[in-house]
């Protein structure tokens, strides 16, 4: 009877106006969610850029660490000690861990049966989300433990850090290499191991480039891994690496619970220049890899 | 004669490409298995080498280690269950605040974002992840914190000192910042395996749901979120297994005392990351850095436990919904 009455229209009444209401309170609560986080990154990216830049003069990366100013508190100085060492550890770790990650996952992808390759692929999932910390630990134990600090334990911290991410970015890209590539090259009479390297390899070339730039990203700032590898060392421009180095991470992490103000400034500055990197790298290799994808898939 | 010495110098040319050949897929399927077994292999090496480091410490404390509540260098006493609880208690923290807002940016991206928006929001939120974690920690002990201390922490002391989470006068460090600082770490985590769960939900059921009068959010309760609910599970682990690990940037925000098993977020606290990273620069007995060691295998530990069966979730989880 009540029904009858109402006139039939496409306007939503009552409950209907409640759960579309709800609906799109909903809408609004997710978008809201969506730009807090933007803003979150909007807000440290910011703070970094001003804090940094001010901070920043030629001299930051031409000297190196203050000395300690007993009665107040320090000026000048700068990282390029601390430069050079992060350089040479992430170039050490890329020479060790790209050859070993292309390696596992061309054997996964090509040669393995899918029970080992699945067990390979959980396995470097797993080591993926091994805290750096205790990767820290581990290396510190294997080598650091009777030898010293030294730059090169350091690389092989950074090292075991980077292969999950090069192995896994590599065999994405071998797996959208399509099968006719393959078989063409098979079909020619080219043995497998000359295929993978002559065909597979140049075709995927973009792909691991692009997995191994995000892997350096990641092992540039880790900061964990140095506290057991090279924690002391020595304030000069040094490229030996059989002796510790300085990194800018651990000068990141050392500066900014510090209570002098001038070396909390040390600290954006430090911020700022490795931010700028892992940002403007990681962004780079995000846009390569999509293009590499759909130049694959476009195929 | 000629016709000889043709076949003389092309049969061995043929047949040593031929053997190269034969060898050179023996070769290199052995070379590149050697590498993969390696891969698996590091597993057990870093788990060997932290049980070594720690194995002083087991044999000292032996399993009471972990219900040890005293953390005395000078006496050489050492025990871990403030560090598990502080590790627990800001890790959930930060999953109860980062898992709702992860799954409603997963809703965004996969339904609500205009496609224009969509790609460019999905890499940012990406980008929260590249950050290094020293880069977000010194944000949040000098740019953050104070926020916390006046803006933040006051108004909610001043309201809630009631309740023991708020008891403390806020500081600039805490277990609160730790908790605001793991919750951005994780959230980019979870909100893009979540927007790939939801991107995976098969389009005839939605429009199936929306189609009998359903609305938009009642679709989303209704069939996505049971659709994807172990893939969510799963995400969520690996978030909190992220937070479980995460020791730079908490140490620099979480402060420097414990004070045992508080459930106070204005107070100072340690989680096992932090105990470890804050106290191996100035460790000079043996059994201290061992002990600090022994926290590492229980680090470990639990980030193997979560990690693992969460990668079998998400693995069951795309080849069930794939086939």
């Amino acid at each position: 009877m009540e029904a009858a009455r109402q006139p039939l229209g496409l306007r939503a009444t009552g409950k209907t106006r409640r759960r579309l209401a709800k609906s799109r309170a909903v809408d609004v609560l997710a978008t809201l969610a969506a730009a807090g986080a933007v803003a979150v990154l909007g807000w440290v990216v910011i703070s970094v850029l001003l804090k940094g830049l001010s901070a920043l003069d030629w001299g930051f990366f031409t000297q190196n660490a203050p000395t300690f100013n007993p009665t107040g508190t320090t000026s000048g100085g700068g990282i390029a000690n601390a430069i050079v060492g992060t350089a040479i550890m992430v170039g050490i770790a890329t020479v060790m861990a790209l050859p070993f990650g292309v390696l596992v996952a061309i054997y996964v992808s090509e040669f393995s049966r899918p029970a080992f390759a699945r067990a390979v692929r959980l396995a470097l999932d797993v080591l993926n989300g091994i805290p750096s910390i205790v990767i820290g630990i581990c290396v510190f134990v294997l080598l650091v433990k009777g030898t010293g600090y030294s730059g090169y334990s350091g690389a092989f911290a950074l090292a075991i850090i980077m292969v999950p991410l090069i192995a896994r970015a590599t065999m994405e890209v071998l797996e959208l290499v399509p099968a006719s590539l393959r078989e063409a090259s098979f079909a020619l009479g080219v043995s497998k191991w000359r295929t993978v390297l002559k065909v597979l390899m140049p075709t995927v070339f973009g792909g691991i480039l692009t997995g191994a730039t995000l892997a350096v990203a990641r092992a540039a700032g880790e900061t964990a891994p140095m506290i057991f590898t090279n924690l002391v060392y020595q304030n000069k421009v040094s490229t030996d690496p059989s002796q510790a180095l300085a990194s800018i991470p651990l000068t990141i992490f050392n500066y900014s619970e510090s209570f002098d103000t001038h070396l909390n400034d040390q600290a954006w500055a430090a911020a700022f220049v490795l931010m700028s990197f892992v940002l403007i790298s990681s962004l780079t290799a995000r846009a390569l890899l999509m293009r590499s994808q759909r130049k694959l898939r476009g195929r | 004669m000629e016709a000889s010495s043709i076949q003389a110098s092309g049969k061995p040319l043929e047949s040593r490409r031929r053997i190269v050949d034969k060898f050179g897929d023996k070769v290199f399927a052995g070379i590149t298995g050697l590498a993969a077994a390696g891969g698996i292999a590091l597993i057990g090496i870093i788990v060997y080498e932290t049980v070594e480091g720690a194995w002083p410490a087991m044999q000292e404390f032996g399993l009471s280690f972990i219900w040890g509540r005293t953390w005395d260098v000078g006496k050489e006493t050492f025990g871990a269950l403030p560090f598990i609880w502080g590790t627990l208690y800001t890790s959930i923290g930060a999953l109860l605040i980062a898992g709702p807002i992860s799954i409603a940016i997963g809703l965004y991206l996969a339904e609500l974002a205009p496609s224009a928006v969509r790609g460019i929001v999905g890499s940012l939120v990406e980008m929260l992840a590249a950050i290094p974690s020293v880069v977000l920690g010194l944000w949040g002990i000098l740019v953050l914190g104070p926020i916390v201390q006046n803006n933040i922490g006051g108004p909610i002391h001043s309201g809630l000192g009631w309740l023991p989470f708020f008891g403390s006068k806020p500081t600039t460090a805490g277990l609160f910042s730790a908790v605001l600082i793991l919750t951005i770490m994780i959230t980019p985590i979870t909100a893009s395996i979540s927007r790939e769960l939801f991107t995976q939900v098969p389009s005839d059921i939605k429009e199936g749901a929306i189609g009998l009068g359903l609305t938009r959010w009642e679709m989303m309760k209704g069939v996505m979120l049971p659709y994807t609910r172990g893939g969510l599970i799963a995400a969520l682990l690996l978030g909190g297994g992220r937070a479980v690990g995460e020791a730079i940037a908490v140490t620099q925000v979480i402060g420097i005392t414990t004070h045992g098993l508080s459930v106070d977020l204005f107070q100072t606290g340690d989680t096992l990351g932090s105990r470890i990273a804050s106290q191996f620069p100035g460790a000079s007995s043996d059994l201290q850095k061992s002990s600090l060691f022994y926290l590492g295998v229980i680090l470990l530990f639990m980030s193997l436990v979560t990690n693992i069966v969460a990668q079998i979730i998400v693995r069951r989880y795309s080849i069930d919904r794939r086939a």
